[in-house]
């Protein structure tokens, strides 16, 4: 019974133009979006991690400032939304990508990295702040675990600000070719990916940290 | 996805026989970004990230506890809004290994967020007398 189908198709298929199962599809088509990708679900996990310790130290204030104290909201809210204009101006460089106009790619990334750098600005005056007003990392389990979490966020906007330098002289210099597409693909992932950890970094380190304890 | 075979065909030429076509743009995955994607990405992230900012600076809610459940609830909805709109994120990319990595970091914290405020929630408790005595010690 068998035989006699696979017989009928082969006689079907002998008249028949040759056809591939393998259409392509299931090819990797591009390695290092993927690989991108994974490092970012591993930095993911650094920022789950330091979220975790705050989440557990983040009420130990050592008879010291609470969040509620400390914590400027109108400033954060600043912030929240220099990162989130800073998101939808690389989306803008990425259609200028699409368009293959690189005047477009490269007037959105200047001010994606000036929002940018208004947001690490912003974050350094507020720290500046905390430590002058002898809140710093070390006054305190919470103030140790806000630094460690926030600090490391700043200090992935801030190298993201110098790749998206060194990616605008790569532009200029060598156009928008395969390779500089692929990398800015790269960084658009990175800069968005950092606005998503931002997006729990006020929700659970600012607003909840503002609260008024529940216990 | 489709759109990156049409541009696998017209950028391939003469690099299949270097046999490293890979760095020169093979089979490039360009999303179909547009305008009106970005902007409603943006509009509801705006939206979303402002009601938990209002939420809190104008104590609206009757207990902390409420307030700090609805903000949570906004941050996750917002996670997804930007995943969706920005981020590109879809059962389609990288055939779908993309997603998959995403779902596995996240049960990865959730394991991970969930075990150590239980774990160091109940050893908290049970240490609290000493720590509070401690606390109230301090200057």
């Amino acid at each position: 019974m068998l035989m006699a189908s696979s017989t009928a198709a082969l006689d079907a298929a002998r008249g028949a133009p040759v056809a591939f199962f393998d259409d392509g599809s299931h090819h990797p088509q591009q390695g290092t979006l993927l690989g991108f990708w994974l490092y970012l679900m591993s930095d993911c996990l650094i920022f789950a991690v330091l979220f975790a310790v705050y989440a557990v130290m983040g009420r130990s204030y050592a008879a010291g400032p609470s969040g509620a104290d400390l914590f400027d909201l109108p400033l954060v809210a600043v912030n929240t939304g220099m990162l989130l204009l800073s998101s939808i101006t690389y989306g803008f460089a990425m259609i200028g990508m699409q368009k293959r106009s690189q005047a477009q790619v490269l007037g959105w990334l200047a001010i994606t990295g000036l929002f940018g750098a208004a947001f690490v600005g912003l974050e350094l005056y507020e720290f500046r702040h905390l430590i002058h007003e002898g809140a710093g990392p070390q006054r305190s389990a919470f103030l140790s675990s806000f630094f460690a979490l926030v600090g490391t966020h700043g200090l992935h906007v801030s190298f993201g600000i110098l790749w998206l330098g060194t990616l605008m002289l790569q532009v200029k210099k060598l156009g928008l070719t395969a390779a500089n597409r692929r990398r800015l693909m790269c960084l658009s992932m990175f800069w968005h990916f950092l606005d998503v950890v931002w997006i729990g970094v006020f929700t659970f380190v600012y607003l909840m940290g503002s609260l008024p304890a529940t216990a | 996805m489709n759109h990156a075979h049409d541009k696998h065909h017209g950028d391939d030429h003469g690099h299949q026989a270097d046999g490293h076509g890979d760095d020169h743009g093979h089979g490039e995955a360009e999303y179909h970004a547009s305008y009106r994607g970005y902007a409603i990405g943006f509009l509801l992230s705006v939206l979303l990230t402002a009601i938990p900012f209002w939420l809190v600076m104008a104590k609206l809610l009757p207990t902390p506890g409420l307030t700090a459940a609805v903000i949570l609830a906004f941050a996750a909805v917002q996670v997804v809004v930007h995943m969706l709109y920005f981020l590109h994120m879809n059962s389609k990319v990288e055939q779908g290994w993309s997603l998959l990595a995403l779902t596995f970091t996240a049960l990865l914290v959730l394991i991970m967020m969930s075990g150590s405020i239980w774990v160091m929630h109940h050893l908290n408790t049970n240490m609290m007398p000493m720590h509070e005595m401690d606390a109230r010690k301090l200057p």
